[in-house]
């Protein structure tokens, strides 16, 4: 795959997971840069009306008791810390299998995202238990590092147990307008994640226009990303809900256009189920129901869960809960 | 000259050191005590006393992290701007209760009052409550009163401002952190008080003065497993109900009176005590 590296190379391969219908446009720097410029533009004001008048609808009883359990499931329950120890991955997994030890009917979230060398402390952990290993790697959260070091990680990621990677683009590159640089490297960790899915982070808070969003989804999506993420959560703001909707339309148009359907994982920022029941809504009236499912959709969140838990508490007793009712990890 | 358009207002309610609206968007109108319309206030809901806890709570390590001393001068701050607006209190006072002007005065002078007696007990209640404890054995063992957490108050029906500061000032002595349901009939002085307190140095979220009607969101706080313990003074027929909920989650419960008592008289500590748990210490010596 050397040559991958190498944009300027005659007889570039088509991407693994490009489809034929735009197997061209990824041919030359310049051929790329049209089409990613030549997307439809973004209306901001219109974005943000359509994602604040979805956010008003009323979701309550059993509609709401649904809505709580599915986005559960979805939660890729996150510790990214610099003081991560295996033990509190552990605890962390024990949390992934049972969220609320009191009540058994409660579901297991979708999987559990940390950095990559406690991996295996986590596989090890969620053994037969259905959930997801997720790892961060290329030199997250900043991405600055060599492409080397960068699939050193994600391998080193990959033999350590991880089955999802999640990995950032290079921002400096997609603002500078070197895209072809950042679709070969997506292209190249999604090789060397083998049989492990891949998560792309747009990191949409450095991005600045809704318009470099939909263009880094596309991107992501024609280099073979299986999802597509919003961000790392180090970088402030984080997922909001228009920038949500801008890449859910792209999964969208891009499933419509090729057949090819791709997951959205907002992250950071989203805090109380009542954005996570927004999302749900949104999901459902703009991507379609079905990305209504953890296959397809995700919240990378950790403080998320508590609140899922409160509310399902709430629910389940008829009375108010509180932070004491959890468990913490 | 034409004659000057009346100012009518619509208050709202104080959670989190904010002012917001009810989420519920309710108000009601607020009559003084010959039945003239002086105000629209917030109707608070469920769900805003489910906000205050959360702002209760998230406000409570930094009151009760604070030192007993700077506790003190915090309330003692809130009586010297409540004694600046002294004439509004007045006036708010002998428009819901009814009272001449001067006995109106006398229970605003009464609350500034409360306020001071309050502040001056932050740093001595672990001298006057704690201490030493003889024990058969090599150890130094002593007893402290710590806050107990999230305290609801059901603030006194009658007694609008002298009633609610006595019930008040207590819980926030102690370190605990507030969300008070004030009198339905006469809310107008616990607003202007939340505007005394959001201009004085109390912490955000430390006291949270709701309006609206107790029977309705006595119940949630009652209930509600974050909260630590609930005064039920202004809670009238509903109170033994409240009891018997706030069991379900061990709360920490100020039984109400028979009736509402003569808040002018000494306060004593009996406001305070319900509120604090105490931690003993084993510590090995001699060894």
């Amino acid at each position: 795959m050397t040559h991958v590296l190498d944009p300027t190379a005659p007889g570039r391969p088509v991407a693994p997971g490009a489809p034929d219908a735009f197997a061209d446009v990824t041919r030359s720097d310049a051929a790329f840069r049209a089409f990613l410029h030549g997307l439809p533009g973004v209306d901001q004001v219109g974005a943000e009306a359509r994602a604040a008048q979805l956010g008003t609808r009323s979701i309550k009883t059993t509609a709401k008791a649904w809505a709580i359990d599915t986005a559960i499931s979805m939660v890729d329950l996150t510790t990214l810390e610099g003081a991560d120890t295996p033990g509190r991955v552990r605890s962390l997994a024990a949390k992934a299998r049972r969220p609320d030890p009191a009540d058994g009917s409660c579901p297991q979230v979708a999987a559990v995202c940390v950095y990559g060398d406690l991996a295996g402390v986590a596989r090890d952990a969620l053994a037969g238990t259905g959930i997801h290993t997720a790892a961060v790697a290329t030199a997250f959260p900043s991405g600055r590092a060599s492409r080397e070091v960068k699939l050193a990680d994600v391998r080193d990621a990959v033999a350590n147990g991880a089955d999802e990677i999640d990995m950032v683009i290079d921002r400096g590159a997609f603002l500078s307008g070197r895209y072809l640089d950042v679709f070969d490297e997506v292209v190249a960790v999604k090789e060397a994640c083998g049989d492990a899915h891949l998560k792309v982070i747009l990191e949409t808070g450095e991005l600045r226009t809704y318009d470099a969003v939909r263009r880094a989804s596309w991107l992501a999506m024609l280099a073979g990303g299986d999802f597509i993420k919003t961000s790392t959560g180090k970088v402030s703001p984080a997922a909001t809900l228009p920038v949500c909707l801008v890449m859910l339309e792209a999964v969208r148009d891009f499933r419509a256009a090729t057949g090819t359907q791709v997951g959205v994982k907002p992250a950071g920022g989203i805090r109380t189920t009542k954005d996570a029941i927004k999302h749900l809504v949104m999901i459902n009236e703009v991507a379609g129901p079905d990305w209504l499912d953890p296959v397809w959709f995700r919240f990378g969140a950790s403080s998320l869960l508590d609140d899922l838990l409160l509310q399902r508490q709430k629910l389940r007793t008829g009375h108010y809960s509180g932070p004491d009712h959890v468990s913490v990890v | 000259m034409s004659e000057r358009i009346e100012v009518r207002k619509t208050y709202k309610l104080y959670v989190g050191g904010k002012f917001p609206r009810s989420e519920s968007g309710r108000t009601y109108s607020v009559a003084d005590g010959r039945g003239h319309f002086v105000a629209n206030a917030a109707k608070a809901s469920r769900k805003d006393a489910r906000d205050a806890v959360v702002a209760a709570r998230a406000a409570f390590a930094g009151w009760s992290g604070a030192t007993a001393y700077n506790r003190g001068q915090v309330l003692y701050r809130v009586a010297e701007v409540m004694e600046g607006r002294a004439a509004q209190f007045a006036e708010e006072v002998a428009a819901g209760e009814g009272l001449s002007a001067a006995k109106a005065r006398a229970a605003v002078d009464a609350a500034v009052d409360r306020w001071v007696w309050y502040a001056g007990w932050t740093d001595k209640l672990a001298a006057v409550l704690g201490g030493t404890n003889p024990v058969a054995g090599p150890y130094f063992d002593f007893s402290v009163p710590e806050p107990t957490g999230v305290v609801a108050v059901l603030a006194p029906q009658r007694s609008s401002l002298l009633g609610l500061v006595s019930a008040l000032a207590p819980v926030l002595a102690t370190g605990c952190t507030a969300v008070v349901v004030s009198s339905y009939q006469r809310p107008l002085p616990a607003i202007t008080l939340s505007e005394v307190l959001a201009t004085s140095d109390v912490p955000g979220g430390v006291a949270n003065l709701l309006t609206g009607d107790a029977a309705e969101i006595g119940p949630w706080l009652a209930e509600h497993a974050d909260v630590d313990g609930i005064d039920l003074t202004g809670a009238g027929t509903a109170a033994m109900e409240l009891e018997r909920s706030a069991a379900g989650t061990l709360k920490r419960v100020l039984r109400a009176p028979a009736d509402e008592p003569d808040w002018t008289g000494d306060p004593g500590l009996s406001r305070m005590t319900p509120f604090l748990e105490t931690k003993t210490v084993w510590h090995p010596m001699g060894v």
